[in-house]
């Protein structure tokens, strides 16, 4: 049920303000694809733009197409709605709903499709709690509120409820940038765990990270100071790792600069 | 919003950047002169509030208990209020219930039409809209409430007229509804009371939950249009809950200002015959416990109509302080949900 992902010639405004140019890649199912690159670089608006979160922003708006299989994104005919039920996204700081409890949470998205029976709700619950690696530790408390979990075990929830409505994509923005170390590497088998199932584009400052656990990495950089961002070059993680093309990705990944 | 009636505000609920709750006092003092003056003041001010509280209280129960020990009618459940002469009998029933019925009538119009009010400023309208509309609805609140009350007598009541029979051929067979014959006109019933005191309520009501909904964290919108939310699941799944221990806390001042509303109120409302038969209809006369007390002191000469108005603003002390301890255990239940 994963989805390919065809991203062609994307211009990524804020207003008038162009901040990334003419990004072109291709995303395969069932793979992990990481974005690295500086601070500032466009690589968290690029992902915004694969669920068209960006255009939640005032003024957010995109040139150029995003295929999913033969789904074009921005085609004036598809509902940003039914883009986000179909690409789920993780964000930076685990954000699970406070109000929740650890169940209503991974069922939020379900019953925003206006599943309320609760044997169904039940069990996807339990599964996307299973798929998450988190089952075991809050299966006895899952009326308890969801932000009185750990942060990673928050983040784990948040990906459990990401998984719950069944996405053909997964998007994670720095995932792990607000987690200890045990807890990166929880979500990190875990990523390699979902690969199975789904598309998977994580964005990470972290090299090592990208290195671990994604098939495909893109470097981003700014052209210069005040330039738009854009996607240096695109291949396979060892490839870009050992024998990069480019040599501000060389610069970047031996850590001369960013 | 630095606090509200209840103790309790939206910034309470909003963990400090290292984790901890705003409100717990931390122990920075340093024992300079400085600290300790400030400290000090601090201190006093806390206590001076604690402290008319209680005086309030006290003065209230020393004054009404001479004439409560000379009614000879019950206080709770008595409709009569006569209290000249050697024999006084009086009690609040009648005064309680139009009270209540204009309160909650306000309260009813004010905090969904607030709480809508609040959703657009902060969710739906542009920029450039939503500042104006806010210091418009803030404007609301600067109008002072004889202007309310002249407004609603002289202007807004005769349409309130044909809304009033719209309401009782709907739903006149419900008596609360029900129009009666020879009843008051319109505009002077605890109906229109109602409304008037809602426009009023509205800007504190709006003010607040604009406050609170502003600050709901994008991460949670965000988390739930990630979802595959609409903006308004959007709001019913992030924005409402969080901001639902400030909507209370809106509601619960709002409630505070249309319970012990006067001038308006007692410019509308038109005065129950004596020995009127109770009615349980909105579209009835009356008396609140403030328009009671605005309209009696002139004639209180004596310590015993002097002591039953002072009894019934003892009532109306209680009232508000049950309604706010009400208000306080709604939002301590839920607050294991929102920290």
């Amino acid at each position: 049920m994963a989805k390919r992902i065809d991203v062609k010639d994307l211009d990524i405004y804020y207003g008038d303000f162009k901040a990334v140019e003419g990004v072109t890649m291709t995303v395969e199912p069932r793979s992990v694809t990481a974005f690295i690159g500086p601070s500032g670089c466009g690589k968290s608006t690029v992902l915004r733009t694969l669920n068209r979160m960006h255009e939640v922003i005032p003024g957010g708006r995109v040139h150029g197409s995003v295929m999913l299989d033969d789904q074009d994104l921005y085609a004036s005919s598809m509902d940003p709605v039914a883009v986000r039920r179909t690409v789920g996204m993780v964000f930076q700081r685990p954000n699970p709903f406070p109000t929740m409890s650890i169940r209503d949470n991974v069922a939020a998205g379900l019953k925003l499709n206006g599943i309320k029976k609760k044997s169904t709700l039940d069990d996807v619950v339990e599964k996307s709690l299973r798929g998450a690696n988190l089952w075991t530790e809050v299966k006895d408390r899952l009326d308890k509120p969801g932000a009185g979990l750990s942060g990673g075990q928050q983040q784990r929830l948040c990906i459990a409820r990401a998984i719950a409505v069944n996405p053909q994509v997964l998007l994670m923005d720095e995932p792990c940038s607000a987690l200890d170390p045990i807890s990166t590497l929880a979500i990190e088998d875990l990523i390699n765990d979902l690969k199975s199932e789904y598309t998977i584009v994580i964005v990470t400052h972290n090299m090592q990270q990208a290195a671990r656990v994604s098939d495909q990495t893109a470097f981003f950089n700014l052209k210069a100071t005040g330039e738009p961002g854009r996607l240096v070059e695109v291949g396979d993680t060892p490839r870009i790792f050992s024998n990069p093309t480019e040599k501000a990705t060389e610069d970047y990944i031996s850590g001369r600069f960013g | 919003m630095s606090t509200s009636i209840t103790g309790r505000s939206a910034v309470d609920e909003l963990p400090g950047p290292d984790g901890r709750s705003p409100l717990a006092g931390d122990r920075a003092g340093t024992g300079r002169l400085g600290d300790r003056l400030f400290g000090g003041a601090a201190t006093a001010s806390g206590l001076l509030v604690i402290a008319l509280v209680t005086l309030v209280g006290v003065f209230l129960v020393a004054q009404a208990i001479p004439a409560l020990q000379a009614n000879q009618a019950n206080f709770l459940t008595s409709r009569e209020w006569a209290t000249a002469g050697t024999s006084p009998r009086f009690g609040i029933v009648d005064l309680l219930w139009a009270t209540v019925v204009t309160s909650v009538i306000a309260m009813a119009i004010a905090v969904p039409l607030g709480v809508a009010i609040a959703l657009f400023i902060t969710q739906y309208a542009p920029t450039w809209l939503s500042r104006p509309a806010a210091a418009t609805i803030d404007l609301l609140a600067a109008v002072p409430s004889i202007v309310f009350g002249f407004w609603g007598l002289t202007i807004a009541g005769q349409y309130f007229e044909p809304v009033a029979g719209v309401i009782d051929a709907a739903l006149g067979w419900i008596p609360f509804f029900a129009e009666s014959e020879g009843g008051p006109s319109a505009k002077s019933t605890l109906a229109f009371a109602g409304v008037i005191l809602a426009i009023m309520v509205l800007p504190i009501v709006t003010a607040i939950s604009r406050e609170v909904f502003a600050q709901v964290p994008t991460a949670h919108k965000e988390g739930a249009l990630a979802l595959g939310a609409t903006q308004w699941e959007m709001i019913r799944t992030a924005v409402l809950p969080f901001g639902k221990p400030g909507v209370i806390s809106a509601a619960m001042l709002g409630l505070g200002r249309a319970l012990g509303e006067t001038l308006a109120v007692t410019i509308l409302l038109s005065a129950l015959n004596d020995g009127a038969p109770f009615s349980s209809s909105i579209f009835n006369g009356g008396a609140t416990f403030a328009s009671k007390i605005a309209l009696g002191i002139q004639e209180a000469n004596t310590a015993t109509s002097t002591g039953a108005l002072i009894a019934a603003g003892l009532v109306l002390f209680v009232l508000t302080f049950v309604v706010n301890a009400i208000a306080r255990v709604v939002i301590e239940r839920r607050k294991a949900f929102s920290e």
